[in-house]
């Protein structure tokens, strides 16, 4: 039993150890790209989608002959949804050969990793960590506009198209990105005579049912319900609200993107749904149309704003590299000194902006963009 | 070395096997054979190990099945994280991180006690039950707290952070379902390893202590041990205080690995709760050692299948249940036993002696 034992314990030690020997293989003639986000999991659509778009975009940049001259080596890690498991793939990338992190996908994930890039001075741009706090890092720069500048924007569509004056909300308070969203609507709401009449949250563990925050809307006789929520539970909500005899407006943010390609989801439901969003899959200029039939093509299915975001990301890089004239045999933490410069000195074209620059905090400058639901399809709102 | 009993023969390789992963591995990163990804690992192997330690107190020392493990990790990282965003201009690294490591261990230790008062009187499948929904109180109650600080002190509430009035100059320090953010990076291998190490040591001493074989006798005869004296709630609420408290230590050790603490359902939730219960399971249930290696390997594995992309997950689950009928199968089991390589040069030698007498 004891020899057992110890043969294990040593069969483990040395297992372990030829482990962490593998070195990292480094060469110095194109840049190394690295992607992360939940490819498993119940947020896998949205890891999925970065990194595929990445991928289209990455690999369109370098039959066009790359960046500088060099091409471009790209990969995408796993991160299950996880900050720990984040931060480990952000490491695997980092033995792979990474220098320019475009990731981590999501907002919690998006923190934890800003410490590591921030340790190591590496150039981070995450495509759609909307938290406030991922860009707190001068090193850290976002595609996507964040949660405060989101619900604040909302809040200025409403009152400035005069949709409504009596507002209820509907978010999951145990989600970041809606709990933010929120927040932040709710402060900007006065300024734009909007009243907050009532406001219900849900978290994870309770969001397949939603008659009783109908209900205390329908009483307060609110005009416009704010979700600013992913789709899957908006689609819930909005069947509710028919069958019970709603009629109120909907007005949700980037999350509800994606609501028409659900599965067994009824359209006509989402008829006359508003949404701030910076992509609209069925836009009709070349960019666009473009990278969906690419999509579409390669992965068999719509792409939705994350993916649009990535890919945003990629060519905000490349400009960014092409600005600062680097090269791939620059240390990490001089790349991404010249790429902190660069970045507020571009301007690109893309999928989610027709110009997007960035200011040195990190956060990206561009129009905010609403559409609105009809005959099943997103018409942009004016 | 004979003269030395068995069970402390034992315990003595289990600590020596720590030790010795720690020498090890201290020794490749000092000659800088450690690549990032593995020495990333290292706090969380340790936090995962110290949990797997824990957890196998009350369900194979004490015998009880708790589901609600995460719970107290989470008040334990919870709690020292925002004791080290409190007084993180005030003192120094090193103090505030063994005070927030103390801190971590204190609370969930309280949560462990109020929390084993009610639990503790159930049996079984119901005992199980209600640690579970205990632990999913814990992480809801997470998500609803918002505490912030400005020059007029600290700010409570459960409703939202506008409610809290803070100053111009305030500062979330519990901001909901964000979490904390920002909590600052004390951990590292060494207080890792030292956490992992003081856990077992303690709880190995238990177990051969006087407290640890009445806490056997109950789990092995719960009526048996009432009648000769033992008194059942008292040892059962010890056992259970002392695995919160080591599992406080460990959620501290894993709030200041990242920056971002967030109690997710898959975080903190039951998954996770599950995750440790699989550890101690897969280790053999009662065994400390076990408990440590299933946790390291399971810990390890899905990070070193990263080269499968997108079967990672796949291959995980199927190595899982691989391990799980190897390890408990009656058959298989048996031809493990037939060929441990002891028992094959005993039965070689046996049966060579059996060959001399029968000449």
């Amino acid at each position: 039993m004891k020899k057992m034992k110890q043969f294990v314990s040593l069969m483990l030690t040395s297992a372990m150890a030829a482990g962490m020997m593998s070195a990292s293989v480094f060469a110095a003639d194109a840049f190394y790209i690295g992607a992360s986000g939940p490819l498993t999991g119940p947020a896998a659509n949205y890891g999925t989608a970065v990194v595929n778009a990445a991928q289209i975009a990455v690999d369109e940049i370098n039959e066009a002959g790359g960046i500088n001259g060099y091409q471009i080596e790209y990969k995408g890690e796993d991160d299950e949804l996880d900050s720990e498991k984040s931060v480990n793939a952000y490491n695997a990338l980092k033995d792979w050969g990474m220098q320019i992190l475009l990731g981590p996908t999501t907002t919690g994930c998006a923190i934890a990793v800003a410490e590591k890039t921030k340790a190591d001075n590496m150039f981070q741009l995450t495509p759609s960590g909307s938290g406030e706090d991922v860009t707190k890092n001068d090193n850290v720069f976002r595609v996507c506009f964040s949660d405060p500048s989101q619900g604040m924007r909302s809040a200025q569509y409403i009152g400035e198209h005069q949709l409504a004056t009596k507002v209820g909300s509907i978010y999951d308070s145990s989600d970041a990105y809606s709990a933010g969203i929120e927040a932040s609507f709710e402060a900007a709401a006065p300024d734009y005579g909007i009243d907050v009449a009532v406001k219900c949250a849900f978290t994870a563990d309770s969001n397949t049912d939603f008659s009783s925050q109908l209900q205390q809307c329908a009483d307060a006789g609110v005009e416009l319900i704010f979700l600013p929520i992913y789709y899957t539970q908006a689609g819930t909500i909005l069947t509710q609200a028919r069958m019970m005899g709603l009629d109120v407006k909907f007005f949700g943010c980037d999350g509800l993107d994606g609501m028409l390609d659900m599965d067994n989801f009824e359209k006509s439901l989402a008829e006359g749904v508003m949404l701030l969003t910076p992509f609209a899959a069925d836009a009709d200029d070349d960019l666009t149309k473009n990278f969906v039939a690419k999509y579409q093509e390669a992965y068999g299915m719509t792409p939705n704003q994350f993916a649009a975001d990535a890919y945003d990301g990629v060519y905000a890089i490349k400009a960014a590299l092409e600005k600062a004239e680097a090269t791939p045999d620059m240390e990490i933490s001089d790349l991404c000194e010249a790429l902190k410069t660069a970045i507020t000195e571009i301007e690109i074209a893309g999928l989610t902006g027709e110009k997007i620059v960035w200011t040195a905090d990190g956060e990206p400058n561009k129009d905010p963009k609403a559409v609105v639901i009809q005959d099943g399809a997103y018409v942009s709102m004016q | 070395m004979n003269n030395i009993k068995k069970t402390s023969r034992n315990n003595m390789g289990t600590i020596g096997m720590i030790i010795a992963a720690f020498v090890i591995v201290q020794i490749l990163k000092t000659a800088g054979m450690i690549n990032s990804q593995m020495d990333g690992l290292l706090v969380p192997l340790c936090v995962y190990a110290t949990m797997a330690v824990s957890l196998n107190l009350v369900v194979g020392i004490l015998g009880e099945l708790s589901l609600g493990h995460a719970g107290f990790m989470c008040v334990g990282a919870f709690a020292s994280a925002f004791f080290s965003k409190v007084v993180e201009q005030s003192m120094g690294t090193f103090p505030r991180f063994l005070l927030a490591i103390l801190v971590g261990g204190a609370v969930a230790g309280v949560f462990g006690f109020l929390i084993g008062i009610p639990v503790l009187r159930l049996k079984g499948d119901y005992l199980a039950i209600v640690t579970l929904a205990f632990g999913e109180i814990i992480k809801n109650l997470m998500n609803v707290l918002y505490v912030g600080r400005d020059a007029a002190g600290l700010h409570f509430s459960i409703k939202d952070a506008a409610s809290l009035n803070l100053m111009e100059d305030g500062e979330m320090i519990i901001n909901g379902p964000l979490g904390i953010t920002g909590t600052p990076f004390d951990a590292n291998f060494v207080v890792g390893f030292l956490i992992l190490l003081i856990s077992t040591v303690v709880v190995l001493n238990l177990t051969n202590s006087r407290t640890g074989r009445a806490i056997m006798a109950i789990r092995d005869n719960r009526i048996a041990a009432g009648s000769v004296g033992v008194p059942i709630t008292k040892y059962k609420m010890a056992a259970f205080t002392l695995s919160a408290v080591i599992a406080g230590c460990a959620g501290a050790l894993y709030s200041h690995n990242l920056s971002s603490l967030i109690a997710t359902p898959a975080r903190f939730g039951y998954n996770m709760s599950i995750l440790f219960l699989v550890f101690v399971v897969l280790g053999g249930i009662g065994s400390t050692r076990g408990a440590i290696i299933a946790s390291i390997i399971l810990t390890l594995l899905p990070e070193v299948l990263r080269f499968m992309a997108d079967y990672r997950m796949l291959i995980y689950s199927i190595i899982l249940i691989v391990m799980m009928i190897i390890n408990w199968n009656p058959k298989s089991r048996a031809w493990i036993q037939k060929h441990r390589p002891g028992n094959v040069i005993r039965s070689r030698r046996e049966a060579s002696e059996a060959g001399k007498e029968g000449r």
